[in-house]
């Protein structure tokens, strides 16, 4: 399987193709709702260097606590990344990210910011929680997690071997299109409402 | 008699048992998934991860997944039973869980838009209790992801679009149209509970309800039996897939009830469960002892 080193260069992104298979090792840091919001109110100078040349996950982790304050991650499979398309794109171009994980695709406002600034969509398998909470090898430190609540946090955190594919590259090819497409034709021949 | 503490206890067992260890059927199914896709496919791949997924979290008894979902209980209980106190014990049950990582804090305060920290809030858990004539105590649980939470859906027939008349073909159409809608979003393949009748809130309980049963069931009324097959045949012609990965399996099961409606009413209320659907039930005697099962 293709390994991909994070941080990466836009070259590396521009040569993934839908339908690869990739592992994912190094830094990379975790949002979701809250965090797509805040993000985009100002910017987030203290966060933003982690986001340069990295992916962020749509994730909202359950999370240990240890008794010297470390944390692990102890489950930590991918969100709906669909609640953040209208966000998505100018995240993208407003911190450099070169990646989203998530789970269930996203439209053509984030296919577009892709396509833009030379990123991907990477899925990663929804439920399983455990496969990638285990590649999830360190917890470096969390931002805004006493305003958002553990699952709401950006979690800044080094992953090992991540296994994700490439759904949504920086071509406009989106897998998540070709596949409702043809799943919405079947239904109108299945209910006779085709023309 | 057992104490509202050693009711407490006990719900944390079955909490566990929801979180960390996917019932028996739904693995099979699983399984039949994975054989009956393309080798090397993305569909393939998405369903062997979820199978090593189910084993990880069985051995260690931590969460199937992150999302521990709305905690959804039915309970039936001996005469005289307080309701209160089960619910009470049930509340903090799931606080307790929360402390442990069986689940994540989930319940956020929808006025102040801060996550309460310890897993439960105004409605959080349900608890649905009702009073049989047994002495023991059963409980059954499902654990459901804000994911495929917010691909349910609720139609009000008739409806022009999906020629949707208030009959059964009727509420075909409504289920099947929900699954397409749904594609990979609520995290597919997934098990369909539905509800025709009832009004607005009754419909969608009854639907969550549905999802209590086992995937390998058969319903006993005749008409609704054969809709199930028809409807779990056809939502996997969608070719949806895997987390909408394209392939053959959209959907492991399809599970329908019916509620008495208005005249002028008449509502199909879907509710999509996601793959890893976190049923958990016990029966429990006076004594406190347990009998699980799924």
């Amino acid at each position: 399987m293709a390994k991909l080193q994070l941080p990466c260069e836009e070259a590396a992104i521009r040569k993934l193709k839908v339908g690869d298979f990739l592992e994912l090792s190094g830094r990379m840091i975790t949002g979701r709702d809250a965090a797509h919001h805040w993000l985009l109110h100002g910017f987030r100078e203290e966060v933003a260097p982690f986001l340069k040349d990295s992916v962020i996950y749509h994730v909202g982790p359950v999370v240990k606590k240890h008794e010297d304050g470390h944390y692990t991650f102890v489950a930590a499979g991918p969100t709906t990344s669909a609640r953040e398309e209208p966000f998505q794109a100018d995240v993208i171009g407003k911190y450099g990210l070169r990646g989203v994980i998530g789970k269930g695709g996203m439209g053509p406002k984030t296919l577009k910011g892709l396509q833009e600034h030379g990123a991907v969509y990477l899925h990663a398998v929804g439920g399983t929680a455990q496969v990638l909470a285990q590649a999830v090898v360190k917890v470096e430190q969390v931002f805004q997690l006493k305003e958002f609540g553990v699952p709401e946090a950006l979690w800044v955190i080094q992953v090992k071997d991540f296994p994700v594919v490439v759904t949504m590259d920086s071509h406009g090819n989106s897998l998540h299109a070709e596949v409702e497409k043809a799943s919405k034709a079947k239904l109108e021949q299945l209910l006779g409402l085709s023309a | 008699m057992l104490t509202r503490e050693q009711w407490t206890e006990k719900f944390v067992d079955v909490i566990a048992h929801a979180s960390s260890q996917l019932p028996p059927d739904v693995l099979e199914a699983l399984k039949r998934g994975r054989d009956a896709e393309e080798p090397g496919s993305l569909a393939a791949k998405a369903l062997d991860s979820i199978l090593t997924n189910v084993e990880m979290s069985k051995g260690n008894w931590q969460p199937i997944c992150q999302d521990t979902g709305t905690p959804l209980v039915w309970i039936h209980h001996p005469v005289g039973m307080s309701t209160r106190m089960l619910t009470g014990a049930f509340e903090e049950a799931v606080r307790q869980a929360t402390a442990k990582q069986l689940l994540r804090p989930n319940a956020v305060d929808t006025l102040t838009d801060k996550n309460t920290g310890h897993g439960q809030g105004a409605g959080i858990p349900t608890v649905h209790c009702e009073e049989w004539d047994s002495p023991d105590v059963e409980v059954r649980l499902i654990l459901k992801g804000g994911g495929c939470e917010n691909c349910g859906a609720q139609y009000s027939l008739p409806n022009t679009k999906l020629k949707a008349d208030r009959d059964l073909d009727g509420v075909r159409r409504c289920i099947l149209d929900a699954v397409a809608q749904a594609q990979g979003k609520g995290c597919a393949p997934g098990i369909i509970g539905a509800c025709f009748g009832g009004d607005r809130g009754s419909g969608f309980v009854e639907s969550k309800r549905q999802l209590l049963r086992r995937l390998d069931d058969s319903n006993p009324v005749p008409e609704l039996d054969a809709m199930e097959q028809q409807l779990l045949e056809q939502g996997n012609q969608l070719g949806i897939g895997p987390m909408g990965f394209g392939g053959k399996t959209t959907i492991l099961g399809v599970k329908i009830g019916n509620l008495a409606r208005l005249p002028a009413s008449y509502f199909v209320s879907v509710s999509y469960m996601c793959w890893a659907n976190r049923r958990a039930g016990a029966r429990i005697t006076e004594k406190g002892e347990v009998t699980w099962f799924n």
